[in-house]
């Protein structure tokens, strides 16, 4: 059923307007080809219920019974009821880019307290609509500064998510631009601050750090990134926005442009996606970024509502010029993120990091004093970390799901040095039973 | 109305959460250095007062389930429930996306990965392509994605000098910006009196340094170019690919696939052509179709499927452009399209395009009297007039949009293509009625009368919108962005 | 004595020094101008190379040097108040003045009578 709306007799009336006697001669006035295709592979169209049978059976052949305890930027944290509610207003899922801002009074208003809310929580002074992820974001930041600087040359540090590096690699193999990577050695959790500072040059576009970092790791950037700013470079900060609800913001250490990805704002794991890229910058480098972005406007009357402004950045004027060429975003996330921020509130989204940090702490002392486990790294930590194990990370991990654990994600995949590493994420949904109860199997997958 | 900041009390709260029932960390367990100094400035409200809040936000806008939205090539047709319900059915949206790459963790999610191989393969069938890649997240994102592979193809043929795109002069402006982020340098082709390519003009373009042509097919003026073939064949001929910008799928779905035309790849906009909700601008999605020739270099990962039946994820591409997006595409996206794919069927996207046509030669026809077209032939599943006969009694497209606001009428896009002066650009969908297409021609008929007799009254609209007309310039030469 | 080119801008020299600025047809056109983008001072082009660029609501242009030469003033009004640009266009809105000017690049470049041919007044 394809939900058409005009009956057999409505468009005779309409081929008739039109001086047609058939639909095939409207075709051919229309200059199109005949059929190119008798679409013999497609099936015939089902009914809702047939359909909706099919696809209650495919979600029931995924496990959704495991006990998470994967991270690694995407988190599975508590998503409150009116949350889905609030964005399953026909108003907001219904309405398409405010390009009539009259019309779309609440589109714009809501990016505009989006915008906002993600600006106080990284402490920086504007951001935009939306980026596709937190990865393109990255990008994306890396192609401002290189626009603003007019540099080539990009330092990214150690301990940037290997799927952000990933993307990064991808479009930035179509730029005219050279990629320093900080390695560390494989027993270590930290960024390489030094040799970061150390790798700047005055040809240098930006540094790109994570905060806290793909291994978990928390560090103070306030003395690297004011050293790095000296040579003219940008400093660009990926970030994880839960976080931030209780440690020092980029804007604070001196950050020029935070970008991040905001799926735990609210967002269900969905494995993949919809996700959320977020940028913000300063005012005085505003007019470089790319995006959409809200202002605030007057009307006649002097009434306040809210406008796309600052478009001459953007696709649809500058064309080949533009910033980027990103037109549709991720808006009906972004006002995820944004009711998500409103329904936790100042307060709720401090408990659910202090949460996070008191279990994760508990999780680690738990799977720590198992025989032969050890923590690599220690640096201060917000809910990630990374643990050594005496075994093969992989093969652990896959008897660990046998017994209903997604115990955190094995490293060797992406960085081919810590095949006994894995890195465990703990949020505020982790009870203490679940805990243990991981901590248990863990023990019994070791020695047992 | 008042921002969320303004509303509520110091120490309300939305939602609470279970007390926490490990240890408490202690107070220097972070050094105080990497301490926030206070908690960030976001609302404190009750649940209550932001559901009303956002609820009456919500009420502001336009949108499909309330209005007619005619915003040419948007396709802002009726966004079926039944997507919504099973694309949130938690067997989906509780999968961490890292799952798959667990060993054997294909094995935990058998039903999404076999959505993303039947909506691939049915996506394939209904482009005319070999393969298609499901992660573009959105569709000036697939055109990005497309160009890319544009540039791999012709780097691992050592054609590396082919640094030129060319692009027509009414195309969306993603596309000349995609090819810029790709590394190309764009050159714009003319289109002639028909709104066709101009073929000679085209020849004399066509050279060893040109990688690639991108065409809307059907195009931007809503017509179906009479040479799209012949187009593509002298594209091939100078060494070159043909990509098709298929954000105007919804004309030929069901009928004309362009991978038969001969294009190497094309994009389709989900949130367009198969009915997931635009979002106020997203999340979308923009599947991107590729011939034989290209798949190699498609974007990892692949899912593919065994002689047994299972599924799987495969990395293994060593030509590959590598990761567009971070993991399979935005999934539940691609579950909607999945599902209207599955209910439409072979019938229901023929019958989809034809309706769409019929339905805008309708309205084109109704028209016709009041609204100059600059190009008098049929369209396909969009028209675009002019509101040059308006103009020249003071009265612009801007303002007809406007007025079309107050009587309850979402405005079609306006001022594009660039191409056509005052453009109106008006896209029906199939889902829409007669009655509510005779609806809308009246109310623009309404409007063209009106500016015959009181123009000021079509200029000083919209009258009844909880705003009036802003000033956008005030607004961008001193900027508030953000309420901190 | 100003000098024009075929992309609007104009430019005047006295004493060695020229201002440069883009015409009223290019500002009229353009609409209510929100913001100009300006070089930095000691900045070096080449004739035909882009300097700036001009943004309304609207639409934005890049502004193209009419002949070779360095940049030794801008104009700080135009960062506050763009319309200053609207307003006059070929006086008070100039946009940056260049010494070390290479003045055979005048050859190229229109008179006025020539420049308003060009575009049909």
């Amino acid at each position: 059923m394809p939900f058409i709306a005009n009956t057999e007799a409505e468009r005779q009336e309409m081929l008739a307007a039109i001086g047609c006697s058939d639909l095939e001669e409207l075709w051919g006035k229309a200059a199109a080809p005949k059929p190119t295709s008798d679409f013999a592979t497609l099936p015939e169209g089902r009914s809702e219920l047939e359909v909706a049978r099919h696809l209650t059976h495919l979600a029931g052949k995924n496990a959704t019974d495991l006990v998470c305890f994967l991270g690694m930027g995407y988190y599975d944290h508590f998503i409150p009821a009116a949350v889905g509610e609030i964005i399953g207003r026909p108003g907001f899922y219904t309405a398409y880019t405010p390009y009539q801002a009259e019309a779309s009074q609440g589109t714009l208003q809501a990016i505009f307290e989006w915008q906002s809310a993600i600006c106080r929580l990284t402490g920086m002074s504007v951001a935009n609509a939306s980026m596709y992820d937190g990865g393109t974001a990255v990008f994306e930041a890396m192609a401002m500064a290189m626009r603003v600087t007019r540099r080539r040359h990009v330092v990214v540090a150690a301990g940037l998510s290997p799927i952000f590096r990933n993307i990064l690699k991808c479009y930035s193999d179509s730029q005219d631009c050279e990629i320093t990577d900080i390695v560390l050695g494989d027993d270590d959790d930290r960024s390489g601050q030094e040799k970061v500072l150390a790798a700047v040059t005055d040809k240098t576009a930006c540094a790109i750090v994570q905060y806290p970092n793909a291994f978990g790791a928390v560090e103070d950037w306030t003395k690297t990134i004011a050293a790095v700013k000296k040579a003219g470079t940008l400093a660009v900060c990926a970030t994880y926005p839960t976080a931030l609800a209780v440690l020092k913001t980029p804007g604070d250490m001196g950050f020029d442009i935070v970008v991040g990805e905001g799926q735990p704002l609210g967002m269900p794991l969905s494995f993949g996606g919809p996700y959320l890229g977020f940028m913000c910058t300063d005012m005085k480098l505003m007019r470089r970024m790319p995006g959409r972005i809200v202002g605030q406007a007057q009307d006649s009357s002097g009434r306040t509502g809210y406008v796309l402004t600052m478009q001459a950045r953007e696709q649809h004027i500058r064309r080949s010029g533009a910033m980027s060429n990103i037109c549709s975003n991720e808006n009906l996330c972004a006002l995820t993120a944004l009711v998500y921020m409103t329904l936790l509130g100042r307060q709720g989204l401090v408990e659910v990091a202090e949460l996070c940090m008191d279990k994760a702490r508990y999780a680690l002392a738990k799977l720590t004093s198992i025989k032969g486990v050890r923590r690599i790294g220690s640096q201060p930590f917000f809910n990630e970390f990374v643990l050594e194990l005496p075994k093969d990370a992989d093969e652990v991990a896959g008897r660990l799901v046998e017994k209903g654990y997604a115990a955190g994600f094995p490293l060797g995949r992406y960085y081919p040095g810590r095949q006994n590493q894995i890195l465990v994420s703990v949020t505020e949904k982790r009870t203490q039973e679940e805990i243990n109860g991981f901590a248990n199997a863990m023990e019994a997958v070791l020695w047992s | 109305m008042e921002l969320i900041f303004k509303l509520g009390a110091p120490g309300r709260r939305g939602v609470t959460l279970p007390k926490c029932d490990v240890p408490r960390h202690s107070d220097n367990d972070l050094p105080a250095t990497l301490r926030r100094s206070a908690p960030a400035g976001l609302p404190e409200v009750s649940e209550l007062e932001a559901v009303r809040h956002f609820t009456l936000l919500s009420r502001q806008n336009m949108g499909v389930d309330t209005h007619f939205y005619p915003l040419g090539s948007c396709t802002m047709k009726y966004n079926p429930k039944i997507n919504e319900r099973l694309s949130a059915l938690p067997g989906f949206t509780d999968q961490h996306p890292l799952l798959p790459q667990l060993p054997e963790g294909g094995a935990l999610c058998q039903g999404s990965l076999e959505a993303l191989y039947e909506t691939e393969r049915l996506l394939s069938d209904l482009m005319g392509f070999a393969e298609t890649t499901l992660q573009p997240m959105a569709g000036a994102n697939g055109e990005l994605t497309a160009i890319m592979m544009f540039a791999a193809y012709h780097k691992s043929r050592g054609d590396e000098q082919r640094r030129i795109m060319l692009i027509p002069d009414a195309a969306h402006g993603t596309n000349p910006a995609s090819a810029v982020m790709a590394g190309f340098e764009c050159r714009e082709i003319p289109s002639d009196d028909e709104g066709d390519v101009d073929l000679e003009g085209l020849q004399a373009m066509l050279g060893p340094e040109v990688a690639g042509i991108m065409l809307t097919c059907p195009n931007t003026l809503g017509f179906f170019d009479h040479n799209v073939v012949k187009v593509i064949e002298m594209v091939h001929q100078a060494g070159a690919l043909a990509y098709c910008d298929g954000a105007n799928f919804n004309a030929i779905v069901g009928r004309v696939r362009p991978g038969d035309l001969g294009f190497d790849a094309m994009h389709v906009n989900v949130h367009k052509t198969f009915s997931t909700p635009h979002g106020g601008g997203g999340p979308g999605a923009g599947p991107v179709g590729v011939c034989e020739r290209l798949v190699p270099f498609l974007p990892k990962s692949r899912v593919v499927k065994d002689a047994d039946g299972t599924y799987r994820l495969e990395y293994n591409y060593p030509q590959s452009i590598g990761y567009i997006a971070p993991f399979y595409g935005n999934f539940s996206v691609l579950l909607r399209t999945y599902v209207y794919l599955l209910m439409c069927g072979r019938e229901g996207f023929r019958r989809i395009s034809e309706n769409a046509v019929l339905n805008a030669n309708y309205l084109r026809e109704r028209l016709a009297p009041y609204y100059e077209q600059k190009y008098q032939r049929s369209c396909m599943h969009e028209c675009v007039l002019s509101a040059s006969r308006q103009s020249a009694k003071g009265v612009r497209a801007l303002d007809i949009a406007k007025a079309l606001l107050d009587v309850g009428f979402h405005a079609p896009t306006v001022y594009f293509p660039l191409i056509v002066p005052e453009a109106l650009m008006i896209e029906p969908t199939e889902t829409e009625s007669k009655a509510t297409i005779d609806a809308f021609c009246e109310a623009m008929i309404a409007i063209a009368k009106a500016v015959e007799t009181d123009p000021d009254s079509v200029k000083r609209s919209p009258q009844t919108m909880p705003i009036g007309r802003m000033d956008e310039v005030a607004a961008a030469r001193n900027p508030v962005l953000a309420s901190l | 004595m100003k000098y024009y080119a075929e992309t609007h801008e104009w430019v005047e020299i006295v004493d060695g020094i020229a201002t440069v600025g883009i015409t009223e047809f290019a500002a009229e056109e353009l609409g209510d101008l929100t913001y100009v983008e300006m070089p930095a001072i000691g900045a070096v082009f080449e004739a035909g190379a882009v300097f700036g660029s001009v943004e309304s609501v609207k639409a934005a242009s890049d502004i193209y040097a009419p002949l070779a030469g360095k940049v030794c003033e801008i104009n700080d009004a135009l960062e506050t108040n763009p319309e200053v640009l609207n307003e006059a266009a070929e006086g008070e809105g100039w946009i940056c003045r260049f010494s070390d000017v290479d003045q055979s690049g005048l050859s190229k470049l229109m008179s006025r009578e020539d420049y308003l041919k060009s575009i049909g007044k």
